[in-house]
């Protein structure tokens, strides 16, 4: 009110509205803003934790010794096998959690608060996202050490680097965030965040077992086979399996599960060129 | 020249309901309008139209010169909006909130940062800063949803029913940060449902029923149509209702109604409470004994049945008839 805020408030623009540099701005704000949030609410993140940790001691204590994969029903080749199953699906169940953290805001005056500030259109969800995936990045490093601890190794079947290594790791973390997008839209067609909640995980369990991720797909009858070989998950589980080095790749004609590693980048940055988009609209007439 | 709000011809129709029927709105440079209405009048469309939050289905609108509709994002840069429900994040501390929505308006880290210390201190938040909104009272919510629609300090402000559930304390503090805001030259719209509210605050009032604007014009001028104060006597004895009639038409602006069956007069005056004191002293040298005696000021339920004809019907639900579910803005949160 001020005269020298007045001068503050003139000078302390830093860039022109709709500016690339703006919107990275903007969403870095937000992430910031949901990263506090996550800090205040721990037991959010520390049920992200405990799931997966949870399906791998359950899956490879409870199937370990029934699955065949290959011709072998060995209880560790299993082990081996299933993990890239398991961090593939860890990191599409951040979905759920951009679903129901974006039906909340919507839900709340402070939506109103940002859809009046000039800020760009879609750091609201931009924000949200890079917020799960710093999430996601956390879940993931728990779980590779769990993992570890179990017995997982990777190079068991064939030899690999660590560059590969890392590699499968930026391609579970792509497919997450592409996820997240998946989450955004959901969050934003449904009217609580507890319906968000169910409604970003329960269209999850077809996708990630309709897929190469916990049994060999090739064994599957021929029609669902093809659906899972096709599948956009199972590209992800394959690619991180054959850069793990671990066993259990699968043999096909289908060409994601031949070139999976870029089948897995083209789907995911399809499913984020399509979702963003779609949900940047959405966000935008929702109140209008 | 159009003022600093500036509407013509607003409609917007939310399925059946015509929210908004035609509302013209003109609010000079540094002054203050209320938005006079019961609930579901429209005011809350109203003002979600003139902040680029609902695009109107046709008319046209202009905010610090600006128009609403062709440059949204301009507008966005010169208003403030202080909601209904304090639209803070709750799991943010006060100071975190107001740096975050200074960053938003695109300052710069720093400068959000010290604005933020400024706004803590101005609004008795200080104390408060760094713990998380979710532990602030009502009233400390309401301070802080308005201290961040001034990060800016934007020419052109919007509150939307500001008091609504707080106590009177909270209202009295919060009716002082905002005069104290329009005496520095902000324009200011502010809807309320509290005739009280808007003659403390605004220099001009609209009336608003049924998405229409039914009356303008300042607090003075609208009680003269409502036949503005009233002095009500209820006498104990029956027989002394004839006396009292003529004590208070000596006293009184017009002519003294009388409700035989409750022994009730009543008599429009001009002079309030020690007005009020005179006519107990000649009440009382007179030997009439009186049950009940009180200064009646017109409420917004007296303004609608002059204007209208029908009592203000408050609905039950939102002011807001938007049905789209993703919006229906929390209750909870004001409290």
């Amino acid at each position: 009110m001020s005269a020298a805020t007045d001068a503050a408030r003139t000078a302390a623009h830093t860039g022109s509205v709709g500016s690339v540099g703006q919107s990275v701005r903007d969403s870095l704000v937000i992430a910031r803003r949901n990263l506090i949030r996550m800090t205040r609410i721990p037991e959010m993140v520390l049920f992200g934790v405990i799931q997966p940790v949870m399906f791998v001691v359950l899956f490879t204590y409870v199937f370990g010794g029934s699955m065949k994969i290959g011709n072998t029903t060995d209880a560790d080749v299993y082990k081996d096998f299933l993990m890239a199953g398991i961090f593939a699906q860890t990191v599409t169940f951040a979905t759920a959690g951009s679903a129901a953290g974006i039906a909340d805001d919507m839900q709340k005056g402070l939506v109103d608060r940002f859809r009046s500030l000039p800020m760009a259109r879609g750091a609201v969800l931009t924000g949200r996202t890079v917020a799960d995936l710093a999430q996601t990045c956390v879940t993931v490093l728990v779980l590779a050490v769990v993992a570890l601890l179990v017995g997982w190794r990777v190079g068991s079947a064939e030899p690999t680097n660590a560059g590969k290594v890392l590699g499968a790791f930026g391609l579970l973390l792509l497919l997450g965030y592409a996820f997240t997008w998946i989450g955004a839209l959901i969050g934003l067609s449904v009217r609580t965040p507890e319906a968000a909640t169910s409604g970003g995980i329960i269209w999850l369990f077809p996708v990630t077992f309709v897929s190469n991720a916990f049994v060999d797909s090739s064994q599957m009858t021929p029609w669902l086979r093809h659906i899972a070989e096709w599948n956009p998950f199972s590209a992800t589980v394959q690619a991180t399996r054959e850069l793990f080095g671990n066993p259990g790749v699968v043999q096909s004609d289908a060409w994601p599960m031949q070139h999976p590693v870029w089948a897995s980048l083209i789907w995911s940055v399809l499913i984020i060129a399509v979702f963003r988009t779609l949900a940047v609209r959405k966000y935008r007439s929702a109140a209008a | 020249m159009p003022g600093a709000i500036y509407a013509e011809g607003l409609v917007k129709t939310f399925g059946d309901v015509r929210a908004l029927d035609g509302v013209d709105l003109d609010v000079p440079e540094g002054t203050v309008l209320g938005l006079l209405g019961p609930n579901g009048a429209g005011k809350t469309t109203a003002v979600r139209c003139l902040t680029t939050l609902l695009r109107p289905d046709s008319g046209r609108a202009f905010v610090a010169g600006i128009d609403v509709l062709a440059h949204p994002n301009e507008v966005r840069r010169s208003i403030g909006l202080s909601g209904q429900f304090a639209a803070v994040d709750e799991y943010l501390t006060g100071r975190e909130n107001l740096q975050m929505v200074g960053q938003l308006y695109q300052m710069r880290a720093r400068a959000a940062k010290a604005r933020a210390v400024e706004l803590l201190e101005q609004f008795h938040l200080s104390d408060a800063a760094d713990r998380p909104a979710k532990t602030y009272s009502g009233g400390m919510r309401r301070r802080l949803d308005l201290a961040a629609a001034l990060v800016v300090s934007p020419p052109v402000m919007f509150m939307d029913e500001p008091t609504t559930g707080l106590d009177p304390r909270n209202r009295q503090q919060l009716w002082e940060v905002i005069k104290q805001l329009v005496s520095g030259g902000t324009t200011l719209l502010l809807t309320t449902q509290y005739l009280e509210e808007a003659d403390h605050l605004a220099h001009d009032i609209a009336v608003v029923d049924r998405g229409h604007v039914i009356a303008r014009g300042t607090s003075d001028e609208l009680k003269a149509r409502t036949g503005g104060e009233r002095v009500e006597v209820v006498v104990h004895e029956r027989e002394h209702m004839a006396t009292a009639a003529e004590v208070l038409t000596g006293f009184g602006k017009g002519a003294t109604t009388v409700e035989d069956h409750t022994r009730k007069l009543t008599v429009p005056v001009t002079g309030g409470a020690k007005l009020l004191a005179e006519v107990i002293r000649e009440l009382d040298t007179r030997g009439i004994e009186i049950d009940d005696i009180g200064l009646r000021r017109p409420t917004l339920d007296d303004v609608f049945l002059s204007l209208t004809g029908h009592a203000a019907e408050t609905k039950a639900e939102d002011d807001d008839p938007e049905t789209d579910p993703g919006h229906q803005p929390e209750k909870e949160a004001a409290k």
